[in-house]
């Protein structure tokens, strides 16, 4: 057992995460602050400051506790997380149609940026089992279980937007020995449900068929089991029609329209797809070098919607251009790909998985949030983690890296 | 130690997918922010307004210093299409400020968005000042639309339409092929306004504002760093002589025609009438579509023609003049060549007649009294002139060459804009109409006499009567004299223009042309006390009675105006065009008209 020491924390890690609180900052200020003579505390920027110094404190409280706390804790921080959510569902406030947050005094706080914090850490414990093999579909089946429920609750307060990212934990999975074929299925599933979007669904069956059999063909000197393919054709058969009915029943009219108009299908600029093209002109405009700092017209004169928060992202592109803006996914790409690096480097199993967890969940934030705001992906409401305005995800998210960098630097490495 | 997680080499594909979306991502910004440049613009539709600073038009003066076109403000109603909310509120409100219908409403707005949803257009023109007030006082209620001021043209005098011209909006191609124009620019449209439309309109200001998404206006952008002032258009001095201009259409009530007089010291155009006219206020302002209907489709009266410039006319007998210098030139005439004329020229078995006069006339007798033998053995002469060219073609070519010299049959490419050639033919058009070598002096006997093919200008005579004065010289016609500053002449005329007729040649004609104005057939046009010269025409016409035709100009001995007046289907020169060219230098040297009674005849007077 290594003891602790700072020299295991890894710097890097924190240098990235301070700085993408940092640019953060500067572009809630500039979104937000009306003059630069006087420093207000009432607005965002002002209590983004104080935010981040909670955060601080929060950092610094989750470094020093015992690392085996996480692992130990991990069930009851789930159940009290998973109860907060289902309590927000009868005493929380409602802002845009999502009752997601209690208001205490005059801050409001989101359990479901935290209950994806617990999710990690007891997806980790399970999975981190020497028993548990996820090949095995009753271990499978309990992994799921634990992302679901919190899924559940988070859709039943109609925040389809924070339920998302806990899909991602799949890839967690995948890395821990999920079986192939099912992440397959899964990127199957949305590339045919993108192209029922645009297409009838007797071409779209039709085109699987001729793939089907273009590939039964290339393999013919290959000894195939014809059950088990007749069995795929005919499950992708049954999606396809089912598709349509989930997609006209299911999906909100609303959800349908964004689905739609991130492909295309329909075009309103004052409509549906306002906050798109809005998003779209004001990076679209800033240029290589970007307009330079508070000189974003787009932002500053508010025609983008949620600035601060949901769409920060287009202040920095405005504002700082492809320059300032490409740096910033380098700063995401180094820290994602930095977390599953320590992670790889892990002895105990736990520390991994937690490292792969939460690698996803920020990874989940950037791809949604970052790829609305750049028109690749539909409009659904997610932070940008340590850069957007708000308490909950700032926390949340400090929380999620100080307790990996906790384990990372006090748990013993490969070398 | 040195166990193997199970699925350890996952780590790769897990990379590669979080990289490729990196990578993706880095793609759709470059495209986004560095290869297309649609955003930049559509942010800027979004968040900037254009306020554009009309400067004011350059004012016209005429050659005295006096005021004869200015500005008068007004007010457009704009509508930027894009942040317009259509709401029936809104349009119940503008309709009943407009008094327009709701279907007005939608064609005007459907119209503007058509053009650009982001550019403002013009919505209502030249509101009245009272509609102007109740707007302004709504505004806020009519977000998208914004009140522009503009200056109108404002004419101090009734005349002088077709040469000041007028302004409208610019049109389409006018747009297309000048960058500089928008929607609902004005822009010269003819006359000294168009002609002169870079001097006079100045260049336009632009205030760039920021609006916010609720449209509220936020100051200006980058403390007014890409803001433009105006810069006022330049002020313009004409030629023209005001009170001569008024008194000319005075004098040309009533009858069809023109009067164009010429300094021919400088080439300055002194006065360009043209019959029937109309008021220039007539093109100002709301009704200015209606009133120009209006005088497009009077056919009968054409008052948007421009006969000083556009009508071409027979020059009849004042062509006499031309022949008699090129005669001379040619050498196959002098001052002492007679030729006999007993009512008339013979040809083959043809014989073109002429008028009872004492024969055998001399060279400025034959201008005294117009004789048509005389110039009809002239041209022969000339045509048949073997010593020199060896063909009636040859001998042709050097006439027509020098008939152009002398102004005829080609544009002035002066300041008017829309001048028409008149037409003097070449050579191988008779060549075509006849046959090669097919024609003779004989076959085209009546361009001695100023008709048959041949075709002028009244402005084109008026600069013959100029050079006749100069004796051998013209300035390009023209009709502004100084730009920007009144004694800052304008430079495109300065230029001499000799013709190929010796000075040595002038002398008898001026003679025959100032003997024809005390004892010939230009005496109706003598002024009592002024020493004129002057030759008639009368004009034959497919068109009726003939065109009565005067030049003239005055004094002999220092040469202030010439002139040219044409009053159609009057009859002989004599009749109208005389007593009008006397009454027009009367006025102009003597500035005030002492036979009152003529006076009154004239101006009473209805030719049609």
């Amino acid at each position: 057992m290594i003891k602790t020491t700072h020299k295991n924390i890894d710097w890097l890690l924190i240098l990235l995460s301070v700085a993408l609180i940092a640019i953060g900052w500067i572009n809630i200020y500039s979104t937000t602050a009306n003059d630069f003579t006087s420093f207000n505390f009432q607005a965002n920027y002002g209590k983004q400051l104080i935010w981040i110094g909670s955060a601080i404190i929060l950092a610094l409280f989750t470094m020093v506790i015992n690392y085996r706390f996480y692992p130990s804790f991990a069930t009851p921080i789930y159940i009290i997380f998973t109860l907060l959510l289902l309590t927000v569902l009868f005493i929380g406030n409602t802002t845009k149609g999502a009752t997601s947050w209690f208001g205490i005094g005059n801050i409001g706080i989101q359990p479901a940026e935290f209950a994806k914090y617990a999710t990690c850490l007891l997806l980790a414990r399970y999975v981190s089992d020497k028993d548990c093999d996820l090949t095995k579909s009753k271990h499978l089946f309990i992994a799921l279980i634990i992302i679901i429920i919190p899924m559940i609750f988070i859709l039943l307060q109609n925040d389809t937007g924070s339920a998302l990212p806990f899909l991602f934990l799949i890839f967690a999975l995948f890395r821990e020995g999920l079986k192939s074929w099912i992440l397959i299925s899964g990127f199957t599933a949305i590339i045919l449900f993108v192209l029922l979007v645009f297409l009838n669904q007797w071409i779209v069956v039709g085109i699987v068929s001729v793939i089907l059999f273009t590939i039964l063909w290339l393999f013919r000197k290959i000894k195939r089991n014809y059950p088990g393919v007749l069995l795929i054709y005919a499950l992708i058969i049954v999606y396809i029609f089912s598709i349509e009915t989930v997609y006209n029943k299911v999906l909100k009219d609303y959800q349908r329209a964004r689905i739609e108009t991130l492909f295309g299908k329909i075009e309103d600029a004052k409509g549906i797809d306002y906050n798109v093209i809005q998003s779209k002109i004001a990076i679209g405009s800033g240029g290589f070098f970007g307009k330079g700092f508070r000189n974003g017209t787009q932002t500053t004169l508010n025609f983008v919607p949620e600035q601060s928060t949901d769409f920060i992202f287009c202040t920095i592109g405005e504002e700082w251009g492809f320059v300032g803006s490409s740096f910033v996914l380098l700063l995401y790409a180094l820290l994602i790909c930095r977390i599953i690096l320590r992670a790889e480097q892990q002895r105990e199993a736990f520390v991994r998985v937690y490292g792969y967890c939460i690698a996803f969940i920020f990874f989940a934030h950037f791809t949604i949030n970052i790829g609305m705001t750049i028109g690749l992906m539909p409009v659904i409401g997610i932070p940008l983690p340590f850069l957007s305005y708000g308490g909950s995800s700032l926390l949340a998210y400090t929380l999620m890296l100080f307790t990996f960098l906790n384990l990372d630097a006090k748990t013993n490495h490969w070398t | 130690m040195n166990f193997k997680h199970t699925y350890s080499n996952r780590k790769w594909v897990i990379f590669s997918f979080i990289i490729s979306i990196f990578f993706i991502y880095i793609i759709r910004l470059l495209f986004l922010q560095v290869f297309d440049d649609q955003w930049d613009l559509k942010a800027k539709g979004n968040a900037l307004r254009y306020l554009t600073d009309y400067p004011p038009r350059g004012l016209i003066y005429d050659r005295n210093g006096e005021l004869l076109v200015s500005n008068a403000i007004s007010y457009d109603l704009m509508v930027i299409p894009r942040k317009v909310k259509l709401t029936d509120s809104l349009m119940n409100e503008l309709c009943t400020i407009l008094s327009i219908t709701p279907d007005d409403f939608m064609h005007r707005f459907n119209k503007a968005k058509a053009y650009s949803p982001y550019v403002a257009s013009i919505f209502d023109r030249q509101i009245s000042d009272e509609t102007h007030g109740y707007i302004e006082e709504r505004l806020h209620r009519l977000q998208g639309f914004y009140v522009q001021p503009r200056t109108l043209r404002k004419y101090l005098t009734s005349a002088a339409a077709h040469s000041l011209g007028y302004i409208g909006e610019v049109n389409y191609p006018e747009m297309e092929k000048n960058p500089y124009y928008k929607m609902g620019d004005y822009i010269g449209k003819t006359g000294i306004e168009k002609s002169y439309e870079e001097e006079l309109r100045g260049i336009k200001g632009c205030q760039i504002l920021m609006v916010d998404n609720l449209n509220r206006e936020k100051g200006s952008f980058q403390n007014g760093r890409f803001d433009t002032a105006a810069i006022s258009g330049k002020s313009l001095w004409s030629s023209l002589d005001k009170d001569l201009q008024e008194y000319g259409e005075t004098l040309m009530q009533g009858k069809r025609g023109s009067i164009v007089a010429i300094e021919p010291s400088s080439g300055e155009i002194l006065c360009l009438v043209t019959s029937p006219s109309y008021k220039p206020e007539l093109l100002v302002g709301r009704e200015r579509g209606r009133n120009y209907r209006k005088l497009e489709q009077d056919t009968f009266n054409k008052p948007l023609f421009n006969r000083a410039l556009m009508a071409q006319y027979p020059p009849g007998s004042t062509f006499k003049l031309v022949n008699a210098l090129i005669g001379q030139q040619e050498g196959v005439i002098d001052r002492n060549t007679r030729y006999s004329c007993h009512m008339g020229f013979a040809y083959g078995n043809r014989v073109l007649g002429c008028h009872a006069h004492a024969s055998p006339a001399d060279l400025v007798f034959s201008i005294q009294t117009s004789c048509n033998a005389y110039y009809c053995r002239t041209l022969k002469a000339i045509l048949e002139n073997r010593i020199v060219y060896k063909t009636t073609k040859e001998a042709y070519d050097a006439w027509h060459k020098k008939v152009l010299s002398l102004g005829f049959g080609q544009k002035f490419n002066s300041d008017l804009p829309y001048e028409l050639k008149g037409n003097i033919p070449k050579s191988e058009y008779y060549d075509r109409y006849y046959g090669l070598n097919r024609w003779k002096a004989t076959t085209i006997i009546s361009i001695a006499i100023g008709q048959g093919e041949i075709l002028a200008t009244p402005v084109q005579l008026a600069n013959l009567v100029a050079i006749i004065a100069n004796k051998g010289y013209y300035y390009t016609p023209h009709i502004v004299k100084a730009i920007g500053h009144k004694d800052s002449l304008n430079t495109r005329f300065l230029e001499k223009h000799y013709v190929d007729v010796e000075e040595k040649y002038f002398f008898p004609i001026i003679e025959g042309m100032e003997k024809a104005a005390t004892a010939g057939t230009v005496r109706s046009a003598a002024v009592p006390g002024i020493r004129i010269g002057g030759k008639t025409g009368t004009a034959q016409n497919p068109h009726g009675k003939d065109h009565s035709i005067l030049v003239c100009y005055a004094p002999i001995d220092q040469p202030k105006i010439a002139i040219s007046v044409i009053v159609e289907n009057a009859g002989f020169g004599a009749t109208w065009a005389g007593p009008i060219a006397s009454l027009m230098i009367e006025k102009y040297l003597n500035d005030s008209i002492e036979r009152k009674d003529l006076e009154s005849r004239i101006i009473n007077s209805i030719l049609y």
